[in-house]
């Protein structure tokens, strides 16, 4: 199992000054105490709509890398997504999937089919580039380059267990600050 | 006066269109309804002016607006009162709490013609303006062809001011070269 503090310290080098990423929930607040940046995309609202957000931003800029960092938990409120992502099939767009098992902002409850759903399996079927599990940090490490020079969607779901405790500052990510902060750094380099 | 002398004429797919790209709007997302079926989604997933995402939810289509609303990419969604019904709570956090500019279409599928929507015999119908209005979110009716130069002025000012925004389409509009 992969501590998710460990998972995205290892992606942090590997994101470019113009990458956008998109978090939700514990994933949010683990990346933002670790690589606090304006091109972080926070305010996705709820009920698993980040990777509709980032599907949107890359419709948007599809130039761009996208990195969606995901909730196992909020991935299962939008799996129509997926189809509709590999529809469109963003060429830049890397969709990480934290798998813990459960909703662990809401009090640690585990998820439907905790353990057994295969996100993997469900987002090749659905029509993404390429998917794959990691269970070691030393394999997600070493995938990390290839994922994001894949043309994508690509999916890569992490078995994770909590790392360090980061605080969970909601005010911020669903702040006026925050989204004014992501919409002045995007558009001061549109190209 | 007659139910039949109460019907206006139905607004004409090929001008919502028109209104639509008058306002810059080049992404449609969407969710097929039966309202606009036939003169609005399937000409504009013909059009190459239009960018056609086909997603399979309706909240979907919230995000995907606000998203691209960060770089003003102007974008409509098109679904049905029950994809807005369904999608409520995006709405309300994603266009409201967060005051970005979500444009919407809705059909209003079991509307009769000559009925108001707000006195309409479909439950599923009335209520949708006093739930918008609960949320404080702008809605503009498009019962008829007097009613589409309305479009492109309402979807500008969305942009300029951030506020959601939502078309209510009371009678399926007209094709090409139909007549009422």
């Amino acid at each position: 199992m992969i501590q998710r503090d460990l998972a995205l310290t290892a992606l942090r080098p590997l994101v470019g000054p113009r990458d956008l990423v998109v978090a939700v929930y514990q994933s949010c607040f683990d990346w933002l105490a670790l690589c606090p940046r304006d091109l972080n995309y926070v305010s996705t609202g709820a009920m698993g709509q980040a990777s509709s957000h980032a599907l949107g931003l890359a419709l948007g800029h599809p130039d761009r890398q996208i990195i969606v960092l995901d909730g196992d938990g909020s991935l299962l409120m939008n799996l129509g997504s997926l189809v509709t992502i590999a529809n469109v099939r963003p060429k830049h767009f890397l969709h990480i999937v934290f798998e813990n098992g459960v909703y662990e902002v809401n009090g640690a409850h585990p998820t439907p089919g905790s353990g057994n759903v295969d996100f993997a399996t469900m987002a090749k079927a659905a029509g993404y580039q390429d998917a794959k599990c990691y269970w070691e940090l030393d394999d997600l490490e070493a995938a990390l380059p290839e994922l994001l020079a894949t043309d994508g969607p690509v999916m890569a779901v992490l078995k994770t267990v909590p790392g360090a405790a980061y605080p969970r500052d909601y005010k911020y990510i669903h702040s006026e600050e925050a989204r004014n902060n992501f919409r002045a750094a995007l558009n001061s380099d549109p190209a | 006066m007659t139910a039949s002398s109460r019907i206006s004429p139905p607004p004409k797919g090929e001008d919502i269109i028109a209104q639509l790209k008058k306002a810059g709007v080049g992404i449609i997302i969407s969710v097929p309804d039966i309202v606009t079926s036939d003169a609005l989604l399937w000409p504009i997933s013909k059009d190459p002016d239009f960018q056609l995402i086909r997603v399979c939810k309706e909240d979907e289509g919230v995000s995907i607006c606000a998203a691209l609303s960060y770089s003003n990419t102007r974008a409509l969604l098109l679904m049905q009162q029950t994809g807005l019904m369904d999608s409520l709570n995006a709405i309300r956090a994603i266009a409201m709490d967060y005051h970005q500019p979500v444009c919407m279409m809705v059909g209003l599928q079991g509307k009769a013609p000559d009925e108001t929507v707000l006195e309409s015999a479909s439950y599923g119908v009335r209520i949708v303006p006093p739930i918008l209005d609960v949320m404080a979110l702008k809605h503009v009716g498009i019962d008829s062809d007097a009613d589409t130069n309305k479009i492109a002025p309402a979807i500008d000012a969305a942009y300029e001011t951030g506020d959601a925004l939502c078309f209510l389409v009371g009678q399926s509009p007209l094709m090409a070269g139909e007549t009422a």
